[in-house]
Parts: structure tokens; C-alpha cells; sequence
């Protein structure tokens, strides 16, 4: 019983300090991000999303390890219909998502070359991408007139603004519990847009679900297989229970 | 018919090479403690991380192309277009922590039950070596994938060696290749990482069981289950038939012999640790981000520094005694130190009672403390350097060298409780 308890003490004290150690380390980016909520089973919002990239993002932003016939084929479309309605830059089906840009001239253009963003929900989270989508404002200092709350300095300019409109920022100071300072930034309403504020947060809900996709596209896969690994090792398990007991009969 | 052809093409065999000989030497004669415990299974455990990585390793190399232009692009090809690559490519990078983890398990046990102290210190020796190895193999896998922070990770891993003097900056060009982390470098450290490094760690496997077999299995009572030849009763020996190379030399108590009896507990073992595997695996591959870091999820950038650079955890601790030295030469120093530290752990440790339980009050607590030390300085090494968190690194790290130093002190004349003869039931 002594050793018991003395193994025990182990193995929690030590699984207790690496969980404490390292959630400490988890804890947040300073950036409070809005919750995406994105679901990565529904195929409509996944395909509104790849509609609004190609629409929206694919003039700058490659998808350069992703392929249209892969797409088509995980998102549910057919390939006639992909072809004639997804493919804006009429590359063969089996190419990657490429646009024309030449990167040397866009550096110049933009302070650097936009990215490539097939991974970019696995760099930033899609959290990241569903509140940056959302945080634009205008600033007149920036080449672009606008700047990010999220992505401060950003050399993007919102190309979304036809359909949000844009907002204003508003910096103010508030005191908290402990009596310090600190400044609020709080952002209004967007104005001038085509689409309600509703609307369009399930564009950009949409946008970040396809990018969540395209980060990962076996993602789904992934998960669904691994039920079925866990439930046969669960099994296989009791299993070599009972066979080891078995065995072991002759040693007690 | 069929046995009599089996059992006669053994015969030819066994003439010949002496197989069967080796399997009973090795397995089903091998004597072992009856009385292993949780913390055995991490030997067995990591011969199977270590089958997973070479195998899934090879069929990673087929589709991976070591070039600073293609390696990036390369394993999102693995990830999209080869079929079950994403599993392949998951199973071996959580396969990488897991080794680690199961590693650090089987050092812990080690540390608990005295299986570095005499005649076991040539095994622990040839353990540590494998860790060493397995440290060099992971670095530079990790460089592979060509993310930022391999590029970045390993340019601090790397910088580290110009501390040394007078040969400091030769010695770092020597490692690269270049004068950056460039292609040359991916290039070298993609031959050590698929070939040298697992050679030497597959020898060194080698080596280390042999090893084991030598000396035999300690145990959690860290009792010798091998008494003289002739002082122990008849009716008091094993029951088992055990292997002539250790039952002629000695009387074989309280063992079975490994096939089937350990056999069947680490498959039992597998099975549990494959079960916890998986559900990582396919459900958090990222590992919440330390087993795959964010910044990896953008291609080599020599212009562009990941905000914080962190090495993957399993060398937080390490990293850590680097790092709150505030010399570099010092902290690089200090951080070989550490496990230099190990190595000599057999030699730091004059007592001769091998098991914590049957050890002081003091040995348990110092134990305790140094797995708490190990586990934060190895949360502290994957956290921004920040003043409190140094402050902790510091303490920690005295904790981690102060297990050794006392050790040596107190083990001395220490205050052990008696050992029993023989492994109670």
C-alpha cells in the first residue's frame, strides 16, 4: 500500500506541475480574438468561403499547395461546374490554386509581397483571420487609408470594404478593478457597406471555414478515422487485459 | 509432416546460426523480476517509438525532398496529394514527443528504483548515450520540415557552439555549411537525420540491451533476484526453466522468464500507450502547439524572426540552464553540464541501496524535487524570457544540479531502511 501511495504522489506531482507549467504557457495571445465558429462539415459555408476567395483574396493571396480538383472534390462540386464557375484564372483542373501576381513588383507595391494563405488558419488560428476580417478602420496615415486593430501597420488594404463598409476607431482610457489606466480601443459600427453587419460576419464566418479547409484538408478525415483507431485500441486493449491475467496466473 | 519439416529446418538453421539459442538467451529464458511495475514498460515503449519513426521515416523519405527550394512544398505534398501521407507524417511527428516522453519515463525509473548504480553502470552509460543521439536525431529532424521556427530554432541551437573559443565561429561554419542556415545545411543535416544518427542509435539499442542482459534486469525492490550458485533451497528457486548462461552461474529467484510473461504485459502496455498515441495524434497533432509550432506553418524566412523563438519542449529544460546563464560560453557550458551531470550519475551516487523505498526520507524528497525542477525548467524553456520567469529558471536549475551535489553528499552514510532477501508476493 506504502508503494502505492508513493508512486501515486509521483506520478500526480509530476503530471500536476507539467500541466500547470505548460498551460501557463498557453495562456492567450494579448489580442482578444472573436470565436470564429465555423463549421468545417458544412459544405454550403465552405464553398460561399471558396466563392469569396476566388471572388476577393485569390488576386493577391495564392493557395499555392492546394489543388482545384482536390477542392472541388472535398467541397462537393462537380468538376464540370468547378471548371466553369470556380476556376477564374483557367488553369488545368489538376493545377494549384496560383494567381499572376509577380512577387518582386507586389513587395514594392504593398511594403511587402501578400502572402501565400494556404496555411494561414494553421499559422494564425481561424479565429485570428474571422476577427482580423472584422477589425478594419480607417487611418489616414496608412498608404491604403486604412489600419488593423488586429494586425496593427497591416499593408493590406480592406479589400472588403465594398461589402462592410468601414468603421472608425475611438481610443479611450477606463480604469479597471486594480485602479490602473488602461486605453480601450473600441471600434463603431462600419458604414457605407452592401451588407449588414449580420451578413457580413457570415461571409467572412464562411471565408475563414474555407481557409480553416484549405489549411488542412484531411481534417475531417483525420477525425473521423480516429474514432475508429480509438474505439479498436480501446478493445484490443481489454483484450491483452485478459491475456496477460491469464498468463500471469501461474506466477500469483 | 509440416512440424517435422519445421522443426528439422530449424535444425539446419540452428547449425548454422544459433537462433534459437538467441531467442531463449534473449526472451523465453531470459530471467526477469517478477515484480515489475507502471514504470517498466517504458523500455519496451520506446523500442516501439523508436520501430515507428525509422518505418514511418522511410516512407516519409520518398515523397520528401531536401532542398531549402522544395522541402516546405514537399511535405504539404506529403499532407495533400500522397495517399494517407498526413497519417505518416503525423505518426512520426508526434512519434518525435512521444519518444521523448516515454524516454524521460524510462530515465525516471531509473533514477527511482537505482538501475544506474553498480554492476548497472555501463547500461545507464550506453542509455544516456542513446539520449544524447536521440537529442542530435531530433534537432535535426526538426529542421526538415524548413519551417520558420526549424530555421530559426535551429540557428540558435547552432549559434550556441560560437561560444567556444578560439575555433567558436570556424566550428559554426563547419556545422552549416554556409554561413547562414542555408540549403547546404538542410541538405547534411537530412543525411545525418535519415542515415548516421539512426545507425548509431539502432547500434546503440543494441548495445544497451545486450548490456541489460548482462548485468539482468534490476527491479522496484531493487533486490537481486541472481543469489550464489547453491544458497538458495531447491524448493525456494524459480519454477521456471531459465536460460543455462545465468541458471548455471546463479540461483534464479522470484523471475519468469520474459516470453511470455513480460511479453504479454507489454503488449498490454502497447496497447494502452498506443490508445493515449492516437488520441493525440488524430485528434491534436499539433499538440497544442509544441509539438508543431505555429510558426512552422510558414516556410523559411532568414529576414523574418518568429516573435518568440522556441525550442520544441523536450529540450525546455535544457534550454532553460542555458538561458538564465547570462554568459553565453557559461550557459552553454552549464547546459552540457547538466547532462554531463547524468552521465555520471552512477559515480554521483555512493550508496548501495538501490530502490527509493528502501532509501532516506531525504533521497525521496530530493527525487521529488529534482522531477518538479526538471518538468518547470522545461515548461520555462518554451515561455518567453520574462524576469520571474528567469528567477524560477535559476532556482530550478539549482534544484537540478542540487540533486547531484547532494546526492553525493548524503549518499554516502545514508540513513537506508534494511532490504529484504527476496521479492515479497
Amino acid at each position: 500500500m506504502k508503494k502505492l501511495i508513493i508512486a501515486a504522489t509521483f506520478g500526480i506531482l509530476f503530471s500536476v506541475t507539467a500541466l500547470v507549467s505548460f498551460s501557463a504557457v498557453a495562456a492567450g495571445p494579448s489580442i482578444e480574438l472573436d470565436k470564429a465558429n465555423n463549421d468545417l462539415s458544412d459544405k454550403e459555408s465552405l464553398k460561399k468561403g471558396f466563392k469569396t476567395y476566388l471572388n476577393y483574396c485569390l488576386g493577391c493571396h495564392q493557395l499555392q499547395y492546394q489543388r482545384y480538383n482536390r477542392t472541388f472534390v472535398d467541397l462537393g462540386i462537380e468538376e464540370a461546374d468547378g471548371v466553369a464557375n470556380f476556376m477564374p484564372t483557367g488553369d488545368k483542373v489538376g493545377g494549384h490554386i496560383l494567381n499572376t501576381m509577380p512577387e518582386k513588383e507586389a513587395a514594392k507595391w504593398f511594403g511587402s509581397a501578400p502572402p501565400d494563405l494556404t496555411l494561414e488558419a494553421r499559422l494564425r488560428s481561424p479565429d485570428w483571420i474571422y476577427t482580423y476580417l472584422r477589425s478594419f478602420h480607417i487611418d489616414e496615415s496608412r498608404p491604403f487609408g486604412v489600419n488593423n486593430t488586429v494586425f496593427k501597420d497591416v499593408g493590406m488594404p480592406h479589400v472588403l470594404q465594398n461589402l462592410q463598409g468601414v468603421s472608425t476607431l475611438t481610443v479611450s482610457k477606463k480604469l479597471d478593478s486594480h485602479g490602473e489606466e488602461h486605453e480601450v480601443s473600441t471600434l463603431s459600427p462600419a458604414m457605407g457597406g452592401s451588407l449588414t453587419a449580420e451578413e457580413y460576419d457570415v461571409v467572412v464566418r464562411d471565408l475563414t471555414n474555407f481557409l480553416e479547409y484549405v489549411g488542412e484538408p484531411n481534417k475531417l478525415e483525420r477525425k473521423a478515422l480516429g474514432y475508429w483507431v480509438l474505439a479498436f485500441l480501446f478493445f484490443f486493449f481489454i483484450l491483452t487485459y485478459f491475456l496477460k491475467k491469464e498468463y500471469w496466473k501461474d506466477v500469483h | 509432416m509440416l512440424m517435422k519439416l519445421a522443426t528439422d529446418f530449424m535444425g539446419w538453421i540452428d547449425k548454422r546460426l544459433p537462433v534459437t539459442d538467441a531467442w531463449n538467451k534473449h526472451l523465453a529464458q531470459y530471467p526477469a523480476p517478477k515484480n515489475f511495475n507502471f514504470w517498466y514498460f517504458f523500455g519496451s515503449l520506446a523500442m516501439l517509438v523508436l520501430v515507428n519513426q525509422i518505418l514511418t521515416g522511410i516512407w516519409l523519405t520518398m515523397n520528401y525532398e531536401p532542398s531549402g527550394e522544395g522541402a516546405f512544398a514537399s511535405i504539404e505534398y506529403i499532407m495533400r496529394d500522397v495517399d494517407f501521407g498526413w497519417l505518416l507524417r503525423y505518426m512520426h511527428s508526434t512519434g518525435a514527443s512521444a519518444f521523448f516522453v516515454v524516454v524521460y519515463m524510462h530515465m525516471m525509473r531509473g533514477l527511482m528504483y537505482g538501475s544506474y548504480q553498480k554492476p548497472r553502470e555501463l547500461l545507464w552509460i550506453f542509455g544516456m548515450l542513446i539520449f544524447l543521439v536521440l537529442m542530435a536525431e531530433a534537432f535535426m529532424g526538426y529542421l526538415l520540415p524548413w519551417g520558420n521556427m526549424s530555421y530559426w530554432g535551429a540557428q540558435v541551437i547552432i549559434s550556441l557552439f560560437g561560444a567556444v573559443p578560439i575555433i567558436g565561429d570556424d566550428l559554426t561554419l563547419w556545422i552549416r555549411g554556409d554561413y547562414v542556415i542555408s540549403g547546404a545545411t538542410l541538405n547534411r543535416f537530412f543525411a545525418l537525420h535519415v542515415i548516421a544518427m539512426p545507425l548509431v542509435l539502432v547500434i546503440l539499442v543494441f548495445l544497451h540491451i545486450l548490456a541489460l542482459h548482462e548485468v539482468g534486469s534490476n527491479n522496484p525492490e531493487g533486490v537481486d533476484i541472481k543469489k550464489p550458485k547453491g544458497s538458495v533451497k531447491p524448493e525456494e528457486l524459480s519454477k521456471f526453466t531459465f536460460h543455462k548462461q545465468y541458471s548455471e552461474k546463479y540461483d534464479i529467484v522470484d523471475a519468469v522468464p520474459f516470453h511470455p510473461y513480460y511479453s504479454v504485459k507489454d503488449i498490454m502496455g502497447v496497447a494502452g500507450f498506443l490508445f493515449l498515441f492516437c488520441w493525440v495524434m488524430f485528434f491534436a497533432p499539433e499538440g497544442g502547439g509544441y509539438f508543431m509550432e505555429a510558426p512552422n506553418f510558414t516556410p523559411a524566412n532568414g529576414l523574418k524572426t518568429p516573435e518568440h523563438i522556441a525550442p520544441v519542449w523536450y529540450f525546455g529544460p535544457f534550454y532553460t540552464i542555458l538561458r538564465v546563464v547570462p554568459d553565453k560560453l557559461l550557459g552553454a557550458v552549464a547546459m552540457f553540464g547538466a547532462i554531463v551531470m547524468l552521465f555520471a550519475l552512477p559515480w554521483f551516487d555512493r550508496g548501495t541501496v538501490k530502490s527509493v523505498r528502501y532509501r532516506s526520507k531525504l533521497h525521496l524528497v530530493n527525487l521529488i524535487q529534482f522531477a518538479i525542477c526538471f518538468v518547470v525548467l522545461g515548461a520555462l524553456g518554451t515561455m518567453p524570457a520574462t524576469p520571474v520567469a528567469n528567477l524560477i529558471g535559476v532556482i530550478a536549475s539549482f534544484g537540478y544540479f542540487g540533486f547531484f551535489i547532494a546526492l553525493w553528499f548524503y549518499s554516502k552514510n545514508e540513513n537506508t531502511k534494511p532490504v529484504p532477501e527476496r521479492i515479497a508476493d
